[in-house]
């Protein structure tokens, strides 16, 4: 095109440089292509993983096909819905894990977002202790869950002797796992130890958030710590900690590992969650379709807390 | 977590709530690290002293646990081992002066060995995705991509336990059952939800005009990702691969659940290392030290960004 342009000229030269885009297209490949390319590869291996089993599990939900057994599935309707809210043993399980969600929550949100605040006042090695107390978060949930279960023996674990010796209760007196009273305790409790730092670290990021100015201006204006408190520190951490309690909310509803190897849902059923009993109805009981009705029901829950959770995610990542 | 701290002339803590607060958060650290001291004690213990009553703060350390793990014994008589030669290493001495004879090693090397595998199979597969997805959402107009990124976040909100089932069925019906291969195409789909939202906030701070500038030098799209954003975002995908590792590594509900024998992982291994008459501790301890140590280095090597890993890239600092 511009080959005859031995000298070209300052405006020839700028006009070559607009036409970039159309050389480039040429050259390699358009933009609009790398950008699938780029994607799908992602989105096929989504929704081949996901996608379609989601999907089968909705049409195996409606039949009443065992999997271990050669039958072939039967269409049965909604009998398995109908089958599940009907049950008492599921509702059970709902009440059991919202009592798990429940209390692991205040405990994390209590006690992180203390943490939090102490960790604020930035004393000498704060933030080697910060990184001491996060560790357990990372750890595998069901290694150190199976790990808790010789803690917690009532006389060759530490547990109960640290509890005695605080309390003066006879070390061999109770069993955090064995009982049908405290076993729901010590699920939350150990989840509470494991997950409170994930709660810490996000509050620790809110207060970090607040500028200085703002306690400048409270002070010039003489309100009371407490009052501060109250003011300016709660409501700026509050879409922080927000984030923080979603995201628990969902991992704890869903919770598996760690309670299948503590208790695995026992003593009887008193700390069976949703996921255990799942798990039973799926690999035990070998009920394929009436498992996959209860799946189906877990994701309409989690898929719609995941909503509210991204919403938030954006939320906070615009203030 | 390296907050610049700059200076509160009005509201600064008095040096005396200063050090209450480091005795609250000292005493705290203290208790929680108190269980996994006491792995690290009991992978230390013999199994006697491993279920003491009461439980032994002090004891003499032992390799026993580790022999333990690493081996298969066997219960000889005292006299049968009287005659045998005289042990040739030092693990054979342990097992020798309890009255076992060493057969043969353990399950446990190829178990860790499905752990890196399948760990490091899936975190390669799940970066290289990630940062492909991340640099086309973060650089190109892409129809429905909020639609399309949350369609990417909420499948990581899927719980393990609900998908198992129909997985399980496919994975049967594709033969990918307890194959390694099956496992790390799982974790990559599992983990690359992460990786695409970490990667694509990390590749948003990467200035544009640096590729322009490229693409104006004669770069092709393709040659302006690898030689200029690639090497920026060097930190964010390494960031990323390493929270990618950890998840597989930990992954406990999908493995137990589709796997059997060849495919399976440390995690639903660990608590069916028995020994003679019931859980010999020192040896769970051992392979939990073993395979916990890891992630405590990582933890301490990522602790900048582990607030962005766990918030999906929301929250920065």
């Amino acid at each position: 095109m511009n080959g005859t342009n031995a000298t070209p000229t300052l405006v020839e030269r700028m006009a070559i440089r607009t036409t970039a885009p159309a050389a480039r297209r040429v050259r390699g490949l358009s933009d609009r292509s790398i950008a699938w390319l780029f994607i799908l590869p992602t989105m096929a291996l989504l929704l081949a993983i996901n996608i379609f089993p989601l999907m089968w599990a909705i049409r195996l939900s409606f039949t009443g096909l065992m999997a271990n057994l050669p039958a072939p599935a039967r269409f049965i309707g909604i009998d398995n819905y109908v089958d599940i809210l009907t049950d008492e043993d599921v509702w059970a399980a709902f009440q059991a894990t919202a009592h798990f969600v429940f209390w692991t929550i205040a405990l994390q949100v209590l006690i992180g977002l203390g943490l939090a605040l102490l960790i604020n006042q930035k004393f000498r090695g704060h933030s080697f202790w910060t990184t001491v107390i996060l560790l357990p978060m990372m750890l595998s949930p069901a290694v150190v869950g199976n790990f808790w279960t010789l803690l917690f023996q009532p006389q060759i674990g530490p547990f109960n002797y640290v509890v005695s010796f605080f309390t003066g209760v006879a070390p061999s007196s109770f069993t955090m796992i064995g009982s049908v009273a405290l076993a729901p305790w010590t699920i939350v409790l150990v989840n509470t130890w494991m997950w409170t730092p994930y709660v810490m670290l996000i509050c620790l990021a809110g207060l970090r958030s607040i500028p200085d100015y703002i306690y400048e201006a409270a002070e010039v204006d003489r309100a009371s710590p407490l009052r501060q408190f109250w003011s300016i520190t709660l409501p700026m951490v509050l879409p922080f900690l927000m984030l923080a309690v979603l995201f628990q909310a969902i991992q704890s509803f869903v919770m598996f590992d760690m309670v299948n190897l503590l208790t695995s849902g026992g003593p009887g059923s008193t700390t069976e969650t949703v996921s255990i009993t799942l798990k039973r109805a799926a690999f035990e009981k070998w009920e394929t379709g009436y498992a996959s009705a209860l799946a189906v029901i877990l994701f309409v829950t989690i898929f719609g807390a995941a909503n509210v959770y991204v919403r938030a995610l954006n939320w906070v990542k615009q203030q | 977590m390296s907050a610049v701290t700059s200076p509160r002339p009005f509201s600064e803590p008095s040096p005396l709530a200063r050090r209450l607060a480091a005795v609250v958060v000292v005493l705290y650290a203290a208790v929680a690290i108190l269980p996994l001291a006491w792995i690290g004690a009991t992978a230390f213990k013999s199994q006697a002293d491993a279920i003491a009553y009461p439980p032994k703060i002090f004891f003499t350390p032992t390799l026993e646990g580790f022999v333990d793990l690493f081996t298969v014994q066997t219960h000889q008589s005292h006299d049968f081992i009287a005659k045998l030669p005289p042990p040739q290493t030092w693990y054979e001495k342990i097992a020798r002066d309890r009255d076992m004879v060493i057969a043969g090693p353990s399950r446990v090397v190829e178990r860790f060995l499905n752990s890196l595998i399948i760990g490091f199979g899936s975190t390669i597969l799940a970066t290289f995705l990630g940062t492909l997805a991340a640099y086309g959402f973060s650089r190109f107009r892409v129809p429905l991509a909020d639609d399309l990124l949350f369609f990417i976040l909420s499948t990581r909100m899927m719980p393990p336990i609900a998908v198992a089932v129909p997985i399980y069925m496919m994975y049967r019906w594709l033969g990918l059952y307890d194959t390694r291969i099956g496992m790390i195409l799982l974790y990559t789909a599992v983990n690359v939800s992460l990786a695409v939202w970490l990667l694509k906030g990390f590749i948003d701070e990467i200035p544009r005009e640096y590729e322009e500038a490229a693409l104006v030098d004669g770069y092709t799209r393709l040659q302006a990702f690898r030689k200029v954003v690639l090497p920026q975002a060097v930190t964010g995908i390494a960031a990323t691969a390493i929270f990618c590792l950890i998840f597989s590594w930990n992954e406990y509900a999908f493995n137990l659940l589709l796997t059997s024998s060849d495919a399976q992982t440390m995690p639903p291994f660990i608590p069916f290392i028995i020994g003679e008459g019931g859980q010999n501790w020192p040896a769970v301890a051992a392979a939990t030290t073993l395979f916990l140590l890891p992630i405590v280095i990582f933890t301490i090597a990522l602790r900048k960004h582990l607030l962005r890993g766990i918030t999906f890239g929301a929250v920065r600092k």
